[in-house]
């Protein structure tokens, strides 16, 4: 199916998926409005959140199925295998994470529907952010996907933590923005268009790999991604953060938030700045930057939603690794990795909520010792991903990982695959002592797993995602031909079917 | 020297010159009043770059309906009276030294590193489009056609905005 993009009906075909998550989003809004003071009305708001989600994956799928390609240029909005891939993602993370909060909202009493409004929202602003062709759409996404998030992490009023965690994201957040924009701004001066693929044929015909205003927009614009992403020396809010917001969101925000950023990292770099040499550089830097600091800091940290949340800050580092080497091996294991990284994260903040109660702020490691005793299942969920996250061979983070290190190995980047082993060995001084806790230690006293208990929702969530991560531990190639396909259909344009760069200048003049 | 030279300089200094009265004033009433005159003061060099839309909208929106807000927000707020100013000691006169260095930086380079040639538009061509479709055309074209998409998704972002600001300050979650 080939869409024509400057079309309406084509453009409405193309961004279908959006439509249906915003018209669904506009009617919970309104059903929240009239039903919004008992738990029930918090259940329905959750199962219609549910639905929505579902039926928007239905209309990604039929759109990939068809094959819809744009004839001549995307404009706006990208219709390639990686848009559909990552889209599938974020609306995978966002079930999972509904799920989670099904229990969790009504045990910490938090009985705002509005949550799964605001859910849907930066969901559909993920969406736009992977899947955006044009730099304006990307911003928007962002900035759409950020502000729910903030007001997410901040839901919570009663808990003072969580006031704060919302407060230093939305002004750090805001802050990245700025840069991002003014990145955005500088680019668009230096090459006269937002839409991605125009700014790398620009690059191409005008000569501006070294025109010092491009260069000023692209590092602003790594400074933005750098923020979201939580890239060091770019990640200082994200402990706090990750500390003070309510578990699920907790989860969503390490998984699905990351990954979005990181998708339209990949696509700008991709398909804008091919041309440019020099963000190779400074992305080496930041992926190793992030990679040792990141698991260093985790190694100091006592309890387990600050190791969590700096182990993720890790995690960017390896997924900037694959960002580096640049080739379409780098992209497969690109891919690869952020659906083993998302599905074990979730299944660690599941568990975390499990454990913990008011905020989960307090969980040491020393307080899961002995959990096998009492619950042998939740305790091998964890271990699962506790090895996933360390990329333990049987695994899905194993295979990731060994993508990953492939692709910088092929790309010339011994130095870095180095790092990341190194890296990897250092995490296993804090992720191997979480097991140890579970199945080394004894129960401190009777009492000590009284209150662990995992909802019906979320024990789903928790079956469904360790399944995942050890059926693709041990059976990736479904998944890794997917990777493969959908990363190579993001690249540079070498030749542009009947695109004139002459047309560039706005349709008016 | 031509007159719209002089115009222009004359409307530039009062608008710095408001704008530095606006962040050095004490009360925030006065500081909100004073950005009034800076934005008629940039409206003005609109009209000087044939940008009248823009001027009559820089007008309605900004110094009118935002700044009405502004003022509404600040005595619901009961901001009104006078506290210490904010810049305090030598570092925070430093950190602005330093951040007002490295704009200037920013405004030689940009002064130096012109867009390409081929980006600008030819000698007369704003005239020419301007006489075709008329001036609100111009803006109103691109917005609602080629950039459609970002525009609606505007309207999706502020509407999160109104729902998330309604959550975090409602009386009972």
């Amino acid at each position: 199916m080939s869409l024509d993009l400057s079309q309406y009906r084509d453009l409405m075909t193309a961004l279908l998926p959006e439509l249906v998550l915003t018209a669904w989003a506009l009617v919970l809004l309104l059903v929240v409005a009239v039903r919004h003071r008992t738990a029930g009305d918090l259940r329905l708001a959750g199962w219609l959140a549910l639905v929505a989600l579902v039926s928007t994956g239905g209309a990604v799928c039929w759109l990939w199925w068809s094959g819809a390609r744009p004839a001549g240029l995307a404009t706006m909005i990208a219709l390639d295998g990686f848009r559909f891939v990552t889209d599938l993602l974020f609306l995978a993370t966002a079930v999972l994470t509904v799920m989670l909060s099904f229990d969790y909202l009504e045990r910490e009493q938090l009985l705002a529907p509005e949550y799964y409004v605001l859910l849907l929202l930066a969901t559909l602003g993920m969406m736009l952010l992977g899947g955006g062709e044009d730099l304006t759409v990307v911003f928007l996404g962002l900035e759409l996907m950020s502000l729910c998030v903030y007001v997410l992490s901040g839901i919570n009023r009663r808990s003072p933590k969580a006031a704060e965690a919302a407060l230093k994201y939305f002004l750090l957040g805001a802050f990245a923005s700025a840069f991002l924009l003014y990145g955005i701004a500088l680019t668009y001066g230096a090459t006269g268009t937002t839409n991605l693929t125009l700014v790398g044929v620009q690059v191409r015909m005008l000569g501006l790999a070294h025109s010092t205003m491009l260069l000023l927009g692209l590092g602003l614009l790594l400074i933005g991604f750098g923020f979201k992403v939580a890239a060091v020396p770019f990640h200082m809010w994200a402990p706090d953060v990750y500390d003070g917001a309510p578990t699920p969101v907790t989860a969503y925000m390490a998984a699905a938030v990351k990954a979005a950023g990181f998708a339209a990292l990949f696509r700008v770099l991709a398909e804008a700045f091919s041309g440019v040499s020099a963000w190779h550089q400074i992305v080496w830097w930041l992926a190793a930057v992030t990679m040792l600091v990141g698991n260093l800091i985790a190694l100091a940290q006592r309890t387990l939603k600050r190791m969590l949340a700096y182990s993720s800050v890790a995690h960017a580092g390896y997924l900037l690794v694959s960002v580096t080497s640049g080739s379409t091996l780098g992209a497969a294991s690109f891919v690869f990795y952020l659906v083993a990284y998302t599905l074990t994260t979730v299944v660690a903040f599941a568990l975390l909520a499990a454990k913990g109660r008011n905020g989960e702020q307090d969980v040491v490691i020393d307080d899961l010792a002995g959990l096998s005793q009492r619950h042998p299942a939740l305790a091998f969920a964890l271990a699962v991903s506790m090895l996933s996250l360390l990329g333990f061979p049987g695994t899905a983070g194993f295979i990731g990982k060994w993508y990953i290190l492939i692709a910088a190995a092929n790309a010339g980047q011994a130095v870095l695959a180095t790092l990341l082993v190194v890296a990897s060995v250092i995490s296993a001084g804090y992720y191997l002592p979480v097991i140890m806790a579970m199945y080394m230690q004894a129960e401190p006293s009777e009492q000590a797993h009284a209150g662990v208990r995992l909802g019906r929702f979320s024990g789903a969530v928790v079956v469904a995602a360790v399944a995942g991560l050890l059926v693709l531990g041990v059976q990736p190639s479904r998944l890794l031909d997917v990777a493969r396909t959908s990363g190579e259909s993001v690249r540079p344009a070498g030749v542009l079917p009947n695109t004139p760069p002459a047309s560039l200048s706005t349709k008016g003049s | 020297m031509p007159v719209t030279l002089v115009l222009f300089w004359t409307f530039a200094a009062i608008a710095v010159g408001s704008a530095l009265l606006c962040i050095t004033r004490r009360s925030a009433v006065a500081s909100a009043l004073w950005l009034v005159v800076t934005l008629f003061q940039i409206a003005a060099l609109f009209v000087l770059l044939d940008a009248q839309f823009l001027a009559v909208l820089q007008v309605l929106v900004y110094a009118g309906a935002i700044m009405v807000l502004f003022l509404f927000v600040i005595m619901l707020l009961n901001l009104g009276r006078a506290t210490a100013s904010d810049i305090k000691g030598p570092t925070g006169l430093a950190i602005a030294t330093l951040l007002a260095g490295v704009m200037g930086l920013q405004l030689f380079v940009l002064a130096r590193a012109a867009p390409p040639a081929d980006l600008a538009l030819p000698a007369g061509g704003l005239e020419a489009a301007q006489r075709a479709q008329g001036m609100v055309a111009m803006v109103a074209r691109p917005l609602f056609d080629t950039y459609l998409v970002p525009f609606e998704i505007t309207s999706v972002l502020l509407l999160a905005a109104i729902v998330g600001a309604v959550v975090l300050a409602k009386r009972h979650l």
